[in-house]
């Protein structure tokens, strides 16, 4: 047992100690919570877009008279179904590395393809999470809206969006949770995530039990607190449900 | 009365279905200014289509409808200005529940009228007033019973202060005992002067508070005329069968 002790601290002392190696968890840390954070803004604003096409053609097509608006919708919605189709239907270290190796294999700033290729996967999920938040609004809430006077879009902004917002905020807080742990696959594209770190630590020490372990507890305890924090915004949204 | 026509409805069509199912089968009436206009009729007769076609909220497919000498359902029309002077009251009221009443009330006059703040707050209180509200101002949708909520629809409709008021049926979703209150805001409404058009099915309010009733039955408009003429006298079969009913 105490054998077993000393080693266990060795063992802490070299892979986290030794030559400062605890700065790479924490720079990893760093890169992970920056790749989240912006593919997470991204992801919400390319989410509320396509929701917004999608539902806006799902609820009007029917009605709509023939017009270029319509036609223009048409091709706005069929670009949003495919693009939804493309990022759910296909993994995101592949769409990753479509992005670091084909797309933008110019550059080598591989920190802002990540945030965008993440975003750019994290929208798709956004979009059918606030497109369902639009379409469970009542029907009456669009008509008073319009029948005060204002046009489409300022309905959205000021009476829909506001409450599909709230309905759907501890959703999307899961979804941000999820990008967390999927950011882990950064290290494809010759990023030191978190994950990345405790991998060059592990290949430097060739010991794996610490870093690895290490790795999975950083993981676990930044999705316990967020989870956290989601149960409190959720129950203070249920409080001030007026 | 003055002659002055506010709303000129001339064959109005409402198809679904490719013309399979005739919501509105050419309806042609003219509203007047100043005129209280009860609409009754069996349910599925098209009496609420009819009342949302006059604002677009139901796109029609044929026929016009002229609104202080616009055509309204000429594509190229901006609806959403005539919808500004045409106040619309819903049967399940449709406040924001996310917003005060306060919000409710002030939040078209400030971001289609233009006005102040201020402006906006002083005629929402006054209106909050008058409909015995005024220190639920700054309460949620959620915390009023149903006819306190079909008050405040009325008095937040009353702000973008519109030349015609449209009600589809405002007091179907209230208990029995909330009706009165409703109605009250309604009568004196109606006294003031206000052009309305009164989708429902309280028959005491048609006679005592309508100048005209008209009675629809299928899509069309089977009968109209003075509340007199038409719980006094009906004419046609459809009309007696309709009252023998709900009288």
């Amino acid at each position: 047992m105490e054998a077993w002790m000393a080693d266990l601290k060795s063992q802490f002392i070299l892979n986290f100690i030794e030559k400062d190696r605890w700065r790479l968890l924490v720079d990893g840390l760093g890169n992970t919570l920056k790749i989240t954070a912006a593919a997470c803004l991204i992801g919400i604003c390319i989410g509320i877009i396509i929701a917004i096409v999608r539902s806006t053609w799902d609820k009007n097509h029917l009605t709509m008279r023939p017009s270029l608006g319509k036609t223009l919708l048409g091709i706005a919605n069929g670009i949003c179904k495919l693009y939804l189709t493309v990022i759910r239907g296909t993994p995101v270290v592949v769409q990753l590395m479509i992005t670091y190796y084909i797309i933008f294999a110019s550059s080598r700033n591989s920190l802002a393809i990540a945030m965008l290729a993440f975003g750019i996967n994290s929208g798709a999920y956004v979009a059918e999470i606030v497109r369902g938040g639009i379409m469970s609004i009542d029907e009456g809430q669009f008509e008073a809206g319009r029948s005060l006077g204002f046009n489409y879009v300022r309905t959205m902004q000021y009476i829909i969006i506001p409450q599909v917002f709230k309905n759907v905020l501890p959703t999307l807080a899961n979804e941000f949770i999820v990008l967390i742990k999927e950011t882990s696959v950064a290290g494809y594209v010759a990023i030191r995530d978190l994950t990345k770190a405790g991998d060059v630590i592990r290949g430097a020490t060739y010991s794996p039990f610490m870093p690895l372990i290490g790795v999975a507890l950083v993981y676990l305890i930044m999705v316990m607190f967020f989870t956290w924090l989601v149960g409190k915004l959720e129950r203070r949204l249920r409080n001030s449900d007026h | 009365m003055t002659t002055d026509v506010l709303i000129k409805v001339d064959d109005l069509q409402k198809h679904f279905r490719d013309g399979k199912i005739k919501a509105l089968d050419g309806v042609s009436t003219e509203i007047h200014k100043g005129e209280v206009v009860v609409v009754i009729g069996p349910s599925g007769s098209g009496k609420s289509t009819f009342l949302r076609c006059l604002n677009l909220l139901e796109v029609p497919t044929g026929g016009t409808i002229t609104f202080d000498g616009v055509d309204i359902t000429d594509p190229r029309c901006n609806i959403n200005l005539h919808r500004q002077k045409m106040g619309m009251v819903f049967q399940h009221f449709n406040l924001f529940p996310h917003m005060t009443l306060l919000r409710n009330m002030t939040l078209a006059p400030m971001k289609l009228l233009g006005k102040s703040k201020e402006e906006a707050e002083a005629k929402a209180m006054e209106l909050l007033g008058r409909v015995g509200l005024a220190e639920r101002a700054n309460a949620y949708p959620s915390q009023l019973s149903g006819g306190q909520k079909q008050r405040i629809a009325i008095v937040r409709a009353l702000c973008m202060e519109p030349d015609v008021m449209l009600f589809d049926e405002p007091t179907s979703a209230l208990d029995p005992e909330m009706v009165g209150e409703v109605l009250d805001v309604m009568k004196e409404l109606a006294h003031e002067g206000m052009t309305m058009i009164v989708v429902t099915h309280e028959m005491g309010f048609a006679r005592e508070v309508g100048n005209r009733v008209l009675f629809m039955a299928d899509g069309k408009l089977v009968e109209e005329g003075s509340p007199t003429e038409i719980f006094e006298h009906p004419q046609s079969d459809r009309l007696r069968d309709f009252l023998s009913k709900v009288l």
